[in-house]
């Protein structure tokens, strides 16, 4: 395959080719991390991490993982790379970090990651493949971004923790919406941005699965 | 994708440099980061207890303010202060079945109690008695909620409330979080005059001209599991059966000490 250029890999899965409005994938954490805007930063920033390093570590040694092993080695470095991140959150950050709980250990099962091991780091050099793990990362932290925004603000009227719509039971006017709060609240941000960025970007509009062809039978006398 | 076969071997070894690498690296972090881990875990429970308390300020001197802090180990059925080593954690220690036992009576759904609980006795700069802080936890709707119930020198009335852990549902069950329901605590009386424990969590909670408005704490609204899980575990650790003895002797020790 010709090789593509590092800008491109990077910017590509941002709207073109996003992991979770197009790919589908990773939105198991979306719905779990965004109540708050503290933890959603905290995931994007650990999952930029995880995926960059473990896409430019698998594209290192790629010449030289056995085909009949490779998911597994992938996991490995992936597991280990998300256990030093959760060590390091416990450490630095120790509100956070208990505030996340087992969603931080549940970045090894983001498929996102695996799935960018697997189609792009085996195959290509490892400045790509770290680009094209940032990329994938920052399109995956743009839609959290969205849903926790919104799922914040609406939920809870604050973001990150400073009041900005106060609300009734503080002795505000704003009620809060308790759907926000949900994950079914985030699914239908998800959904909604979704639609937003296919209505931009029309390509990304799936063709419909068929069509009805014309009547063929004549029309009766 | 390489397109020649590897050998056996070359799969073991990189299987097994693989895990070589990513467990050393994996150990140096968590080896290296522990001080710190456990530096962050008895700050969170040190801050804890002073919210409780009602004495934390942020940005408070937190090295002076423990200073004042006495932790007390204390047997549970006897009330009296014994020692253990400090790493001892009664919550770890309900899992061993030499270092708790089970409960017949478990309105909190907490199945064990420690054999040693621990207590907190803050000092304030004078050296008396100001607070008594009382480790507590119990069922809820869908998660066990812990927290701590401090307690002014006269050990009934309520100086506050503070439940730093918990799974309920966020804006009902956990509104016992914030601290506009906690404040609510705050200055009831646990035990009546003949000394039975009449704290009680009820819908609506009571007037003020009511004799039991003392004793009573507004339930929350569309939370009732939570509330009476709450009301279970508080009667239950002020009782007979938690920290109920251990209560009465500290009553006795300030009560001759303020002579």
């Amino acid at each position: 395959m010709a090789m593509e250029k590092a800008g491109e890999v990077l910017f590509r899965p941002i709207f073109d080719n996003n992991p979770i409005a197009l790919q589908i994938l990773g939105i198991c954490s979306a719905l779990a991390v965004t109540i708050k805007l503290s933890t959603t930063l905290t995931i994007i920033a650990a999952v930029l991490f995880v995926l960059a390093s473990a896409n430019f570590m698998i594209s290192i040694i790629r010449n030289l993982i056995p085909s009949s092993i490779r998911m597994i080695v992938q996991i490995t470095i992936i597991a280990s790379l998300v256990i030093v991140v959760d060590q390091v959150l416990q450490a630095y950050t120790y509100e956070i970090s208990r505030d996340l709980s087992i969603f931080v250990g549940l970045i090894i099962t983001n498929c996102i990651i695996m799935g960018r091991a697997e189609a792009y780091a085996m195959h290509n050099p490892p400045l790509l493949a770290t680009m094209d793990g940032l990329g994938n990362a920052l399109g995956y932290g743009l839609v959290l971004l969205f849903v926790g925004v919104f799922r914040e603000l609406f939920g809870a009227g604050t973001l990150l923790g400073i009041t900005i719509l106060p609300p009734v039971s503080d002795g505000g006017w704003y009620y809060t919406n308790g759907m926000m709060m949900l994950p079914p609240g985030a699914f239908f941000l998800i959904g909604g941005f979704i639609w937003l960025l296919r209505a931009w970007k029309t390509a990304q509009v799936e063709e419909p699965l068929f069509r009805l062809a014309p009547n063929s039978r004549p029309e009766a006398d | 994708m390489p397109t020649y076969e590897h050998s056996g071997w070359h799969i073991l070894l990189v299987a097994f440099l693989v895990c070589l690498v990513c467990g050393v690296v994996v150990s140096a972090t968590a080896v290296a980061l522990r001080p710190m881990q456990q530096e962050n875990r008895l700050r969170f429970r040190q801050v804890n207890i002073l919210q409780a308390a009602d004495l934390y300020r942020p940005g408070m001197e937190m090295q002076a303010a423990f200073e004042r802090i006495e932790r007390r180990f204390v047997e549970l059925e006897t009330g009296k202060q014994v020692a253990m080593p400090p790493e001892y954690d009664p919550w770890r220690a309900v899992r061993d079945p030499e270092l708790s036992r089970p409960l017949e009576e478990d309105p909190a759904h907490i199945r064990r109690v420690p054999r040693v609980a621990e207590v907190w006795l803050i000092q304030d700069e004078a050296g008396r008695l100001q607070r008594v802080v009382l480790p507590v936890r119990g069922l809820g709707a869908w998660s066990i909620m812990s927290g701590f119930i401090a307690l002014e020198p006269d050990l009934n009335t309520i100086a506050g409330i503070r439940f730093y852990d918990h799974g309920e549902t966020p804006g009902l069950g956990g509104e016992i979080e914030k601290p506009r329901w906690q404040r609510n605590w705050v200055g009831k009386k646990l035990f009546d005059e003949s000394g039975a424990v009449a704290i009680e969590v009820v819908k609506g909670g009571a007037a003020r001209d009511d004799p039991a408005f003392v004793h009573r704490v507004d339930a929350i609204s569309g939370a009732s599991i939570t509330s009476r899980g709450v009301h279970n575990l508080v009667r239950f650790w002020v009782g007979e059966a938690g920290y109920g003895p251990c209560l009465a002797r500290l009553r006795e020790e300030y009560r001759n000490s303020a002579r």
